[in-house]
């Protein structure tokens, strides 16, 4: 123990002989552990903000959605999923011993805009069940929810989402007042919490803004508003007729999300003719999507090993000079006694401390990822706006997240360069023939 | 006349050969060497350059393994053993004090002499106090934080005795000790090495200088690798 510390302490003192020269070996696996830690972190940076998208949608959700089928398919009587497709799925699958399904809300949109004396806001009429605000994670600021009597009573009671409480009431004395949709009038009797957009998923749900939504009891919606959607533009007359927008169902068990999605399928197809539904299972995307991070994670890790490589290479070639240089140093301690693999030693752990001194401070610029990726991110919005417009939400919104594992692997894996790419030196200067060595100058 | 005690053999060496491969020819560098040292002897090597003095000093050395031979050391066969049994040896058995003195430049006179105790594991609080011990014995109080570059040529073979003896081994190997000193510090090296051998330990010092070959108990003289005068001076 006492000889291992001393070798330690040994070659400190030898590499600190040639401050520079060590510092920019060094510098190799500086930059090799810290690139490992950064590329990972920003790899699962991207991963997560991706994955996180598609949880806010429910990992246990099934989603099935009404598509507007193309024009030609279209009827006149109307397309989308029906108040008999809700039925049909609210009781035909929980009819074994075993409930699927824990929660079906079902869910009709309408553009509305929505006004309060002279303050007017364009945004999403949605009439749903009062099951709607826990599926979509929807939390209270003020007021309450409705509630199921609500929908019995077919009350014209109504939720704002933040934005149109913001903009209708900007003194936020909303609860109570009764704001104007089309030529009837609600109570407000509730202000949801700010919340995050959810994950656009290609053609068949766009990314959810909630932010400019009024949720009203669906009964209301059907009552007031039908099914009937009339869009009256120059030169365009556009009827459409649907009866739900979206049936949003949650899977008791999540081992049968899949299957049961299947299912539903099934159920809902009986009835349909027309293309005009859509099934996305979000717990199908994030399988996708952890496949796709782990991919991109080892291929970015791939890379970061490539310069680690080289930083080993950095440490060879020092190290091999410094036999040379210290030839007759060699010969010395051999005369007096030194075995061959205690010269191997001294100049192992040379090599090693050298790669863990890299490593470790690879480590700590690890942690600065973060932060100087945030900061620099900003900075260059601030200067070149414009080049920076186009590149996706993903990578501008990416946070890099240290990945835990990451830090003892890196570190492992500095220290393991130090042996691979040391051993060879080491061994060369233990081969020295002792005489050689000490007549050498 | 009073029957000597038989004296024990520390060194026996048998018809000791080494021969090298110089870019494809023989050179046979010794050629059957053969005598004994007492414990307690001090002996000198001479000879002309190319007489295989250096070979034979690596030989006693334990640096180098003999081409034929028989050596032993102690009682103890060292001509057949392995690398790792030399170092051992070389370690325990036998102190070293060189020409160049061949201190570790970065490191303090303490240090120096530590050097072997890291070794022949011996290296603990109490051989620590030894090293200073020595040091101060052979004159190097005061200069115990120094490093050899700021050490006269006198005070580093010092350092080098200090740290030949901090295994005290019965054996010590000097080669050429004063050949880099003045007179004046080469006769306190020598008085040193006399201090030495009077207290017991046995000596092999090989030099070209006659002077220096005077001052110790027996003179061997090589020539073209055979030992060819072998002379007691001080009789025991």
């Amino acid at each position: 123990m006492v000889t291992w510390i001393r070798t330690i302490r040994l070659s400190f003192k030898s590499l600190l002989l040639h401050p520079l020269r060590s510092a920019l070996t060094i510098l190799g696996i500086f930059i090799g552990v810290s690139s490992v830690i950064w590329l990972l972190a920003i790899g699962e940076g991207i991963g997560r903000a991706a994955e996180e998208q598609i949880i806010s949608l429910g990992a246990r959700n099934v989603i099935v959605r009404t598509v507007k089928p193309t024009a030609d398919a279209a009827q006149d009587s109307g397309y989308g999923l029906t108040r008999a497709d809700y039925e049909r799925l609210a009781s035909s699958i929980n009819t074994g011993d075993e409930e699927l399904i824990d929660t079906i809300v079902p869910i009709r949109e309408v553009p509305r805009e929505f006004r309060y004396y002279t303050r007017v806001l364009e945004g999403r009429l949605v009439g749903s069940t009062p099951e709607y605000a826990e599926m979509t994670r929807l939390e209270m600021h003020e007021g309450r929810f409705f509630t199921q009597i609500d929908i019995e009573n077919e009350r014209n009671y109504c939720v704002l989402a933040w934005k149109v409480a913001e903009t209708l009431f900007p003194t936020g004395d909303a609860l109570g007042k009764k704001i104007m949709v089309d030529d009837d009038f609600y109570e407000v009797i509730g202000i949801t919490k700010e919340r995050g957009q959810s994950a656009g998923i290609g053609g068949s749900i766009a990314a959810e803004d909630y932010s400019k939504d009024v949720y009203v009891p669906i009964d209301t919606l059907w009552r007031r508003v039908g099914d009937m959607i009339v869009v009256m533009k120059p030169g365009q007359f556009q009827r459409d007729i649907v009866e739900l927008s979206q049936i949003t169902l949650r899977v008791k068990d999540r081992d049968y999300v899949l299957p049961t999605a299947e299912l539903i399928r099934n159920t809902v197809q009986y009835s349909h003719t027309l293309p005009d539904f859509s099934i996305v299972v979000p717990m199908e995307l994030l399988k996708q999507a952890q496949a796709t991070r782990l991919l991109f994670v080892l291929f970015l890790g791939l890379i970061a090993a490539i310069s680690l490589v080289v930083g080993g290479i950095g440490i060879m070639n020092i190290m091999l000079a410094s036999v040379i240089e210290r030839t007759r140093e060699i010969g010395i301690r051999r005369a007096l006694g030194a075995k061959r693999r205690d010269i191997t030693r001294q100049f192992l752990i040379e090599s090693i401390v050298l790669s863990a001194v890299g490593g470790i401070l690879g480590i700590i610029a690890g942690f600065a990822c973060g932060p100087i990726i945030i900061q620099s991110r900003r900075l260059a919005l601030e200067w070149f706006p414009d080049q920076f417009a186009g590149v996706p939400d993903t990578i501008m919104k990416m946070e890099p997240q240290m990945v835990g594992w990451s830090i003892p692997v890196a570190f492992l894996i500095a220290v393991g360069v130090g042996v691979i790419f040391g051993v060879y030196p080491a061994r060369s200067a233990a081969r020295l023939d002792p005489i050689e060595a000490l007549r050498h100058e | 006349m009073l029957a000597t005690p038989p004296r024990v053999t520390a060194l026996k060496i048998r018809q000791l050969t080494k021969t090298y491969y110089l870019g494809g020819e023989q050179v046979h560098a010794l050629r059957g060497v053969t005598f004994d040292v007492p414990e307690g002897d001090y002996i000198s090597i001479m000879g002309p350059s190319g007489s295989g003095k250096s070979t034979l000093l690596n030989l006693l050395g334990c640096l180098d393994r003999p081409t034929s031979g028989g050596y032993e050391l102690g009682g103890e066969d060292v001509a057949r053993m392995d690398d790792d049994q030399l170092a051992e040896i070389r370690a325990t058995r036998i102190g070293f004090i060189f020409q160049s003195y061949n201190l570790l430049a970065t490191h303090t006179v303490v240090e120096n002499i530590e050097v072997p105790l890291v070794y022949s594991g011996r290296l603990n609080a109490k051989t620590r106090q030894r090293a200073i011990e020595i040091a101060e014995q052979v004159g190097l109080a005061g200069r115990l934080g120094h490093r050899p570059s700021q050490l006269s040529g006198g005070q580093q073979q010092r350092v080098a005795i200090a740290r030949s003896l901090i295994n005290d081994p019965r054996f010590l190997l000097a080669d050429e000790p004063t050949g880099n000193l003045d007179s004046v510090t080469t006769e306190e090296i020598l008085k040193l090495l006399q201090k030495l051998n009077d207290e017991g330990r046995t000596i092999i010092l090989v030099t070209h200088e006659p002077d220096v070959a005077e001052l110790t108990r027996r003179k061997l003289y090589l020539r073209d690798g055979e030992v060819v005068s072998d002379e007691r001076i001080v009789p025991w």
